[in-house]
């Protein structure tokens, strides 16, 4: 029998964590830290104060509600676009009767090479009022009055973003999705069939369930995309007009770039609890994986 | 259903799948048609083609949005960076997957969290300063490699689990040590994964927009990202040079994508699929 552990020493290991632990970990730590503080650009001297920030973002009728609430209605939202039209497309380009369904596959995909950032900036200029794709497409058939100020609206801005955040991401969870069906054993559908099931019934009884740990292993990515989003928001208004887009990251960069640190680091760390109390969950979809692979 | 209904229902189905395609190539169509017209001419996005070709555009922009340094720098930075998650990422995953008790469980379990858990940029700073990592290469090098560990180590993770443990034992009989083992006989077969790892590790580093924004102040060091953003915000009614621009960042990441089509479509639904 050979020693586990001197044939793979933990050190082999050690790399990895040393750079992990120092610039991930550290700093989350370090930033709950210095969220009970007043550490600021301003002043070199740092003072606890508590929960005074926490009772700043929570307590009065504060615009940080309104990043934390935006955030969460955009990572409820998206997610269940991208699922949604993410799956939908996933069933349709494995029909039969689908022609090119490879060349469709690829281009439904292949925003996902796009930086979020460049989706953004190719968005604002194809959505500008005056002079973008959109308006000027929809005024060549006369359809003016569909024609709006996507991204300075007010009503419009925010469904805007998420109609671009689902654009960028909904191919992902088609190809996600499409390996996942191409797994399933068509003999369950012969079966089915035979018995006289519709195709929502196959769909139900069959397609839903199998897919189950995928689309739970792909809900809690879009989960923790939603939370942390950051480029695309920035990029698209960065958190305008006024702060009718601002989440919970554009908030952390304006903070920082005021001075403000420790607001800053105080609704990072807000984000970083919530993920956190999320994490048994995400541990657990992924640890699903390796039962199945 | 009847035989005309099933038709009826088969063209819709191609109907709504060619319109899906066709939202979701637009843009760039019309993002690469303009990057060939003129300013008055950009300046109305339409799906018509250039009057004249301004293949000069191309080289405006590379001038003027100091391109060919930041193309440089991206490249810098994407290489470096991967280049380090492979070497460390596939030791890690070798001894934790081999013998996944004690601390090495512990450990597995602590980096990968980073899957999920957000970065304190604020805190990050202070950081950076205390190894004085602020406003350098190296320092962005690292911290690209440290964010994108956690999910290279649970790709590679579940690979290692599919190089059969004989091979060791054998190794082992003919005395090899850890080292020899890793680097002559697992390191080898590691091949495929590490190629997944390439690809989807370059294409964030390279698509990535929020570390040069906090860490890097100086433009001579801004990657592609960063540029063609500052670039946007200077000649926002250009259309034409922005449109040049941003292709210009797209070109690399699609040219990784065509050639590692396989490894990128392989690598996100094995992280998502079978683990």
């Amino acid at each position: 029998m050979m020693n586990q552990n001197k044939l793979y020493p933990w050190y082999f290991a050690g790399g990895a964590a040393l750079l992990f632990f120092l610039l991930c970990f550290v700093p989350g730590m370090l930033g709950i830290a210095f969220s009970f503080t007043d550490w600021n650009n301003f002043s070199s001297e740092i003072h606890f104060v508590g929960l005074s920030n926490y009772k700043a973002v929570f307590l009065e009728n504060s615009e940080y509600l309104k990043y934390i609430s935006n955030t969460l209605i955009f990572t409820v939202v998206t997610t269940i676009m991208k699922t949604v039209v993410g799956m939908a497309l996933a069933l349709l380009l494995t029909q039969n009767f689908i022609r090119f369904k490879n060349f469709h596959r690829m281009v439904i995909f292949s925003p996902q090479v796009m930086s979020y950032l460049v989706a953004g900036l190719v968005f604002r200029s194809m959505l500008h009022p005056t002079t973008g794709f959109l308006n000027n497409f929809l005024r060549s058939l006369s359809l003016d009055w569909l024609a709006k100020n996507w991204l300075t609206d007010l009503h419009m801005v925010f469904p805007t973003v998420m109609a671009v955040d689902t654009w960028r991401g909904m191919g992902y969870i088609m190809v996600v999705v499409i390996a996942g069906l191409l797994s399933v054993s068509p003999e369950y559908y012969e079966a089915a069939s035979i018995d006289g099931a519709s195709f929502f019934q196959k769909f139900k009884s069959i397609t839903l369930p199998l897919l189950k740990p995928v689309l739970i292993n792909v809900t809690v990515l879009n989960v923790t995309y939603g939370l942390r989003v950051f480029d695309m928001i920035y990029s698209l208004t960065n958190g305008g007009p006024g702060n009718a887009t601002g989440v919970i990251n554009t908030a952390v960069y304006k903070e920082f770039s005021k001075g403000n640190l420790a607001m800053g680091t105080t609704l990072s760390s807000i984000l970083f609890l919530v993920v956190l109390s999320l994490l048994y969950f995400i541990i657990k979809s992924m640890e699903h994986k390796e039962v199945e692979g | 259903m009847g035989k005309a209904g099933k038709v009826i229902s088969c063209i819709l189905c191609n109907a709504v799948a060619v319109l899906t395609s066709l939202i979701v190539i637009i843009p760039l169509v019309v993002l690469f048609l303009n990057s060939f017209k003129t300013a008055g001419e950009a300046n109305k996005m339409t799906l018509s083609l250039p009057k004249e070709w301004m293949f000069e555009n191309y080289g405006r922009v590379i001038e003027q949005g100091k391109l060919l340094s930041s193309f440089l720098n991206g490249l810098l930075y994407a290489v470096f960076s991967v280049v380090i998650v492979v070497i460390l990422v596939s030791a890690a995953a070798f001894v934790i997957s081999r013998n996944p008790k004690g601390i090495n469980r512990f450990l597995y379990y602590f980096i990968i969290s980073g899957i999920a858990l957000p970065i304190n940029n604020v805190a990050l700073m202070k950081v950076l300063q205390v190894l004085h990592l602020v406003n350098t290469q190296l320092g962005i090098i690292l911290l690209y490699a440290a964010i994108n560990i956690p999910l290279s180590l649970f790709l590679t993770y579940g690979f290692i689990g599919t190089i059969p443990r004989e091979l060791d034992e054998a190794a082992v009989i003919d005395g090899c040590k850890p080292g020899q083992l890793f680097i002559k006989v697992i390191a080898p077969l590691m091949k495929p994964i590490v190629s997944t790892l390439f690809v989807l590790d370059f294409m964030a580093v390279w698509n990535d927009f929020t570390m040069p924004l906090y860490y890097l102040n100086n433009s001579r060091k801004w990657p592609m990202t960063l540029a063609v953003y500052n670039f946007f915000g200077a000649f926002e009614y250009s259309w034409n040079l922005v449109a040049a621009d941003i292709i210009l960042t797209l070109a690399p990441v699609l040219l990784v994508f065509i050639i590692g089509q396989r490894y990128i479509v392989g690598g996100v639904s094995a992280g998502s699929v079978k683990g």
